[in-house]
């Protein structure tokens, strides 16, 4: 099959790739661009492991092809926080020790982030809501959604 | 003066007692006293097995050494998940 | 150490070393390796449940361009390697998913294109799906060579149970002699998975010159070394394991899956192989945990001391016998009551369905939670507090165990009372909703831990651990070291050495990491110091006795002079050579966590939906290092019990085939079905580790399932009987008792 051509924003870097019109997002990002921090839990978009943003958008990048990419806007962990510092998110993560093997914690540091630029100011569960569709095996979602409500609270105060 | 040895129900089966008093300095001489005593009992029945010595479980005991007066039970080696 | 200690560094919230890399996505998991030239592997699996595998016919695989190497059972150099059919089946599949036959090509999609070019021919045969029917006398014969161990006679025929198991102390007649009331139920649980998100991966490269190199997610990587070379029949320090990091495992990543086929594949390729299992493989082919059907009946006097405890318990193993948790699961049922008159029998069952692998506590949940049931009941039978029923028969320091010691200072007391004065145990109930209560037991284990501290010229530290970090474990193994040496958290870093940095050491399972492997930094840091302390003493020219090592200094008590960590270390060449400390241990002395869980929930009587309204989970930590960490143990092991207890089954079609081996059907737990989970860390030291540490990682998924098994069933009016308690199972209970 022939390969199609695609340019895509990645992390605020313009990107061109050769994609297989049947690759996934998740696979040109993994395989193609060595972005692995984009986890692979199901491949059906059930687990959220693959979560990533297009033109701020959160979408299981498992479920979009790779030439839907093209023109478009793409946002990964690896784009989350500046350079060495740290996001809020990621900073509340840690403090509440909010990750146990960490497997989930990429897709739900980008599931956060969309739900608070959605909505900055989330009711308990509302943020349980937001985030169903990101499975967590290690925590039981307590710290998760400790780490959520206070990044929510200092991402309010820092505005 | 001896030490207690408690006996698992899968060993019972060997040794027909639940129990037994053993004069052994060490684990190993413990092991040799009890197999000599019940004759369905033999090393490699007990090989693969833990010991608690005093509420202290040991998984490979082979080296230990028993005060006098102490309770030794041989049990399942546990694993886990 | 018996008495409460103090401690400078032990029981802060530190962050753990490898958070910053597991928060934005640096962390490189099983999958996250790739390496130049590298092919993708894909397996072959049965489609059917139970089947004579007459030929595989592997020709046209072979032809096709894109394909390297094709591989079956044939291929594996040892045929006599423990675990080799579960690896790939040799002349029967045991189960939908068994693997038959393997490929390795140009691209993922390339492989899994080449599959479909091998040609199988099996003589499909009927399927055996559950214990009823496994030990039914018409049922069909798994192994013709399968023999019941543990028979008081020796049986002559092969059967379906492969072996039984016996526990008794005192007298269970006089015991149920003695009761006034008594109370037998049967109790069923179902196929359940271990639903870790990360699927089992790995990355190989086989080397001729004796190099070869496997990467992959584990919880011991030592055993997965050990598995392979055996399989391959390569000496252990010509194939070095690198663990990656581990994206949760809770038991289904003890065993080998994928290793020794990738490494078959990559040496008859001559090219680096990766492989990666899909989510539906996943659930196919790894773990599952035991389904069960379990009697427990139990006699009491009317005050309330219960005289007998009598158990019979069936487990199933999947298709290979052995593969059970039948033992602890006889071993542990009856754990959390001093009675004087316990018997359990047990069985084990083969069936065609995945080999089970070991969960979180394996085999303590499911009899547990019978033995929970009956407890509930009997307090209501007896018009007493179920937290005062179990309080009166409380295992404590002394208890005789039904499997083997007498127990020494543990927690359950204290465990019972801070449920009883809990916030949740006073909170008032409305219409439809329903409390349980239960306790847990599980005895946490010991084992092989090696680890090295090694020194460097500023004074910090590198600890090098052989146990994969699947919750936080380095933030602890950091604070030990700390501790020990009373130097700050920050002067050291952990990682995870791989085979061939460190001598053997056992898996991350059986909660024994913090508590195991910690003695062994515990132990090397010692080492480090006294190290620490010889060299402050040759600069001195006193004797290493003469030295004290106070707050991260050498002082000379014999005269003037005080050394930091960083001096001694800075001049090590100068007394001696560079110091690194080594703690290569056998731990003993791992000691039970017992726990107590509070569930509430509403059940809307029109569906059948479950709602947990609160929960709260307590248990004994001995000492919590990382008291974060121990909280999302806790936390972890209940949101899997409440999943276990509400919505998690294996669904097998007639012919059984796995009907629901995804995500989207297999319903784990998700952020809106839980609540906030409240946890209560009790400190009862354990005496035989130096900072008093216990297990904590397995024992909170045992008391979900009788917690909410009893709220569930105190919210309908019916008692409940079978796990999961999915809406369509309530709204039938509820309508068959109205």
């Amino acid at each position: 099959m022939e390969k199609t051509h695609v340019t895509a924003t990645v992390n605020g870097d313009v990107k061109e790739f050769l994609c297989d019109p049947s690759d996934t997002l998740l696979q040109v990002l993994r395989d193609e661009l060595g972005l692995t921090g984009t986890k692979e839990g199901c491949g059906s978009g059930d687990c959220g492991a693959c979560s990533v943003l297009i033109n701020d958008r959160l979408v299981c990048s498992c479920l979009v092809l790779g030439v839907e990419a093209n023109g478009e806007v793409v946002e990964t962990i690896e784009g989350i926080g500046n350079g060495d510092k740290l996001h809020v998110i990621q900073e509340k993560f840690l403090e509440h020790a909010a990750l146990q093997c960490g497997i989930c914690t990429p897709g739900l540091v980008i599931s956060t982030k969309a739900l608070l630029e959605e909505n900055p100011n989330p009711t308990e569960e509302e943020a349980r809501y937001y985030l169903a569709g990101n499975l967590c095996r290690c925590t039981g979602y307590d710290k998760i959604i400790k780490a959520v409500m206070d990044a929510a609270k200092t991402m309010r105060e820092d505005a | 003066m001896t030490s207690h040895v408690i006996f698992s129900s899968e060993l019972q089966k060997r040794t027909g007692v639940r129990a037994t008093d053993v004069r052994a300095r060490d684990y190993r001489s413990l092991v040799r006293e009890i197999t000599d005593r019940y004759e369905g009992l033999s090393p490699a029945d007990v090989e693969d097995m833990s010991v608690a010595i005093n509420g202290e479980i040991i998984a490979e005991p082979m080296l230990e050494k028993i005060s006098p007066g102490s309770e030794v039970h041989f049990l399942y080696r546990i694993e886990g998940g | 150490m018996s008495e409460a200690q103090d401690f400078k560094y032990i029981g802060q919230r530190t962050i753990r070393p490898d958070g910053h890399d597991k928060v934005t996505g640096r962390a490189n998991y099983a999958a996250d390796l790739a390496l130049p030239g590298m092919i993708w592997g894909k397996i072959l699996r049965s489609p059917h449940a139970h089947a004579v595998i007459n030929s595989i016919n592997t020709s046209k695989a072979e032809a096709d361009p894109d394909v390297f190497a094709v591989m079956t059972h044939a291929d594996i150099p040892n045929q006599t390697a423990s675990g080799i059919q579960n690896i790939l089946a040799k002349d029967k599949v045991f189960y939908h998913g068994h693997a038959v036959a393997a490929v390795a090509a140009i691209s993922e999609a390339a492989a899994e294109r080449a599959l479909s070019l091998i040609e199988v021919d099996y003589s499909i045969l009927k399927p055996v799906m559950n214990i009823d029917d496994a030990i039914s006398s018409d049922s069909p014969i798994l192994h013709d060579d399968l023999f019941t161990k543990g028979m008081v006679e020796e049986p002559t025929a092969p059967s379906n149970v492969a072996s039984r198991n016996e526990l008794s102390k005192g007298d269970i007649q006089a015991g149920f002699a003695e009761a006034e009331v008594i109370v037998e139920r049967e109790f069923r649980t179902a196929t359940v998975h271990q639903g870790y998100i990360e699927p089992h991966a790995c990355t190989v490269r086989y080397d001729e010159d004796g190099h070869s190199m496997i990467w992959c997610s584990t919880q011991g990587h030592f055993a997965v070394r050990a598995t392979t070379a055996s399989m391959l029949n390569i000496e252990q320090t010509k194939l070095n394991v690198i663990a990656s990091e581990i994206g949760g495992g809770f038991g289904g990543k003890l065993g080998v899956y994928l290793e020794p086929v990738a490494l078959v594949l990559s040496k008859k390729s001559g090219r680096p192989v990766k492989m990666q299992m899909d989510r539906n493989e996943v659930f196919m082919a790894s773990g599952p945990g035991s389904a069960t059907r379990n009697r427990v009946k139990i006699g009491a006097k009317k005050d309330g001391t219960i005289t007998a405890m009598e158990a019979k318990l069936f487990y199933e193993a999947g298709w290979a016998p052995g593969s059970s948790p039948l033992g602890p699961a006889c071993m542990t049922v009856f754990t959390p009551y001093d009675v004087d008159h316990q018997y359990v029998e047990g069985f084990e069952v083969v069936v065609n369905k995945a080999r089970c692998a070991a969960y979180r506590a394996p085999g303590a949940p499911q009899s547990e939670y019978a033995c929970e049931m009956v407890i509930n009941e009997l307090a209501d039978e007896l018009g007493l507090d179920p937290i005062d029923l179990r309080l009166k028969n409380v295992a404590k320091e002394g208890t005789q165990t039904l499997y083997g010691p007498k127990l020494k200072a543990v927690g359950l007391v204290e465990c019972l009372e801070a449920a009883k004065s809990s916030a949740q145990y006073k909170a008032a109930l409305k219409k439809n909703q329903g409390r349980g209560v239960a306790s847990g037991f599980w005895f946490n284990v010991g084992g092989e831990s090696s680890v090295v501290i090694n020194m460097n010229e500023d004074g910090t530290g590198t600890i090098v651990e052989g146990s994969p970090d699947i919750g936080g474990s380095r933030a602890s193994m950091q604070m030990m070291a700390a501790e020990e040496l009373q130097m700050p958290v920050e002067s050291f870093s952990a990682i995870i050495g791989d085979t061939q940095n460190l001598p053997y050491s056992n898996p991350t399972g059986g909660s024994r990491t913090t508590f195991a492997t910690g003695m062994a930094v515990v132990e090397a840091a010692a080492d480090v110091v006294s190290q620490l302390k010889e060299r402050a003493a040759a600069t001195w020219n006193v004797t290493p006795d003469q030295v004290e090592w106070k707050d991260g200094t050498a002082i000379n008590t014999n005269g003037e002079g005080v050394l930091s960590a960083a001096e001694i270390c800075g001049s090590a060449a100068k007394t001696g050579g560079h110091i690194s400390g080594r703690g290569n241990i056998s731990a003993r002395g791992a000691s039970p966590s017992f726990a107590v869980h509070l569930a509430d929930i509403e059940v809307d009587p029109d569906t059948g939906k479950t709602t947990v309204l609160r929960y709260t989970a307590i248990q004994d930590a001995g000492k919590a290092i990382h008291p974060g960490y121990v909280e999302g143990q806790y936390q972890g092991g209940s949101a899997q019990g409440i999943g276990w207890a509400l919505n998690e089954e294996y669904v097998y079609s007639e012919d059984g085939k796995l009907e629901n081996p995804g995500f989207l059907d297999y319903r784990i737990p998700l952020a809106s079905d839980l609540p906030m989970i409240e946890t209560v860390i009790v400190e009862v030291p354990n005496s035989f580790h130096p900072f008093g540490v216990r297990g904590i990682g397995e024992t909170g998924i045992i008391p979900p399932l009788a917690a909410c098994g009893t709220a569930v069933s105190n919210a309908i009016g019916v008692r409940m009987s079978e796990l999961p308690m999915s809406p369509p199972k309530i709204l039938k209970a509820i309508q068959d008792a109205s």
